[in-house]
């Protein structure tokens, strides 16, 4: 049992919302909410959180230094900084496209770490 | 002579020049000071940009190719690392001096110009904050640049005053990169970043909002060694006795956005004392006729989705110009703001001019809810909306319609206020 306090943040109201929970982690109450996506947005980042990550990682090869990325869809929130691990190790080779898959299945996700902005190679000094 | 310059390649720029090509004007040019198109966009790698205009979400560089795609499509030109340094108006039209590493400078001539040079970070400088000057101070949008663009963590203890979303973004980016952020001390007694940002980059690390709270010193001789934060009272004055120090080695600032407009008061646009921006009619047509004004240099938004609207009715506009087709009837009826509006923007409309519906958008200066929306044009009720909740860190839109409008009306009152009981 426990009750966890949270803001809903599915529109700009930010209603406080409290969420009760019974031994086995099940949400047994939301409230505080004023709309039934209050109802929801509580259920859901109390049982199963969701977060896109977005970061960059080292371009070899690139005009720029590095690329930002991002997880293809949202990801489990406690993975997070595996995530973050796996990025910190990555590099990607100019040039890239938006779309590009940097890491596949990061973290044991299922989900592709892709690029996210199109960066040209370094011109070459001839 | 070209017929229309658009100053600043960012968003803004970038739906301008589309809007304004599709309406006919052939001959555009985009000066862009960076060394590639985008804007600030391209460091905001974040997710949550264009759920209003694609229905997804996307990071900052990702909206930023769907606009810059629509460019390179029209063969739109545009010159990269060229920085405009002047504006003036010379015979029928505009003369535009802007230097580049390659071309030295260069002398452009335009029939009409778009100005979306987009807003800068308030410095330190403007805050009157007590202490040393050590190494160590940043805004968050030059740290943002630091960490995003060129591959740099600028500090490992960091404290952030100032709770603008640019702020919050960063205390997420930088604890994501192994930082440690221990608090975002806020002058308010609430946070003028979206509540999105407050969940998803505070509450989620554990970083702790200091509402009515301030920097009153900062220590340290080379670099940042620590800073004092304070409660304040409500007039804003430190409380005695409430000062805690943290150790720490980076101080982010998040204390507000200012239209860059050092060009539009070269050329002798006349600014509004409230946004900081050029004061324009519906057309987004400033005093000086041929310059337009749309995006962060006109009033700072907060959702790049209505910049690049707003942009688009500049570069249409600018087309309709050019045709010679805006000739209104010279007397444009002011837009007053009233109750808790802080400012509208455009700030006058000539019902002769306008197009079919025009977007006013406007802010309010406290939190409100339960707030009602009204315009009024000599006493008589145009549109009424009801707003559950409205705050001043999320901007406002209300539609007017050219049948409304008889062109006899002196005066338009924007209006919101709470909604009274039993009414």
């Amino acid at each position: 049992m426990a009750v966890i306090e949270l803001t809903c943040i599915s529109c700009p109201l930010g209603c406080p919302l409290k969420v009760e929970t019974d031994e086995n982690g099940a949400v047994t109450c939301v409230s505080g909410n004023t709309c039934k996506r209050g109802e929801a947005y509580g259920k859901k980042e109390v049982t199963a959180p969701t977060r896109t990550v977005t970061s960059t990682v080292r371009l070899e090869e690139g005009e720029a230094p590095v690329v930002s990325v991002r997880t293809r869809t949202d990801i489990p929130k406690e993975k997070i900084f595996a995530v973050m691990e796996e990025i910190g190790r990555a590099s990607a080779k100019a040039p890239v496209k938006i779309g590009d898959v940097v890491v596949a299945d990061i973290a044991g996700t299922g989900v592709d770490l892709i690029v996210t902005k199109n960066s040209p190679a370094r011109r070459h000094q001839t | 002579m070209r017929d229309l310059a658009i100053i600043g390649g960012g968003p803004a720029g970038l739906a301008a020049a589309v809007a304004a090509r599709d309406a006919g004007v052939e001959d555009i040019l985009i000066l862009e000071r960076e060394k590639e198109l985008g804007g600030i966009l391209n460091q905001c790698i974040h997710n949550g940009f264009g759920l209003h205009t694609f229905h997804e979400e996307l990071t900052g560089p990702e909206y930023a190719a769907r606009y810059m795609d629509e460019v390179f499509q029209r063969n739109i030109p545009y010159r990269l690392s060229t920085t405009v340094v002047d504006l003036r108006r010379e015979g029928e039209g505009l003369a535009i001096t802007s230097v580049s590493r390659e071309e030295g400078l260069v002398e452009t001539q335009a029939r009409a110009v778009i100005l979306a040079m987009g807003c800068r970070e308030r410095p330190r400088g403007a805050l009157n904050i007590p202490g040393t000057r050590p190494a160590g101070i940043f805004s968050a949008g030059t740290a943002q640049r630091l960490v995003n663009l060129e591959g740099y963590l600028p500090g490992r203890r960091v404290v952030i005053l100032g709770s603008g979303d640019i702020g919050l973004i960063m205390a997420r980016r930088m604890t994501l990169e192994g930082a440690k952020v221990l608090c975002v001390a806020e002058l308010q007694p609430y946070s003028g970043g979206l509540k999105r940002n407050i969940v998803q980059c505070l509450d989620d690390y554990g970083i702790p909002l200091l509402l009515s709270h301030t920097v009153v010193d900062i220590q340290g001789r080379e670099r940042v060694e620590g800073v004092t934060i304070a409660q304040v009272d409500d007039a804003f004055r430190p409380i005695p006795g409430t000062e805690r120090d943290y150790a720490c080695d980076t101080l982010l600032l998040s204390v507000g956005l200012l239209p860059e407009n050092e060009l539009s008061k070269a050329v002798g646009v006349e600014l509004a004392p409230v946004t900081g921006g050029p004061q324009v009619n519906e057309s987004l047509e400033t005093n000086i006729p041929g310059v337009f004004a749309c995006g962060n240099v006109l009033h700072v938004h907060d959702l790049v989705d209505y910049v690049s609207e707003e942009a688009a009715q500049a570069g249409r506009n600018a087309a309709r110009f050019l045709r010679g087709e805006s000739g209104g009837t010279g007397r444009d009826i002011p837009l007053v703001p009233a109750g808790a509006v802080r400012y509208t923007v455009p700030g006058a409309i000539d019902p002769a001019r306008m197009e079919a519906e025009t977007v006013v958008r406007f802010r309010v200066g406290r939190n409100m809810r339960g707030a009602l929306v009204t315009v009024t044009a000599s006493g008589k009720e145009l549109l009424r909306r009801k707003r559950p909740v409205m705050a001043p860190g999320e901007m406002e839109q209300i539609v007017l319609k050219k049948e409304w409008f008889s062109g006899a009306e002196t005066e338009l009152t924007v209006e919101a206020q709470e909604e009274k009981e039993g009414v």
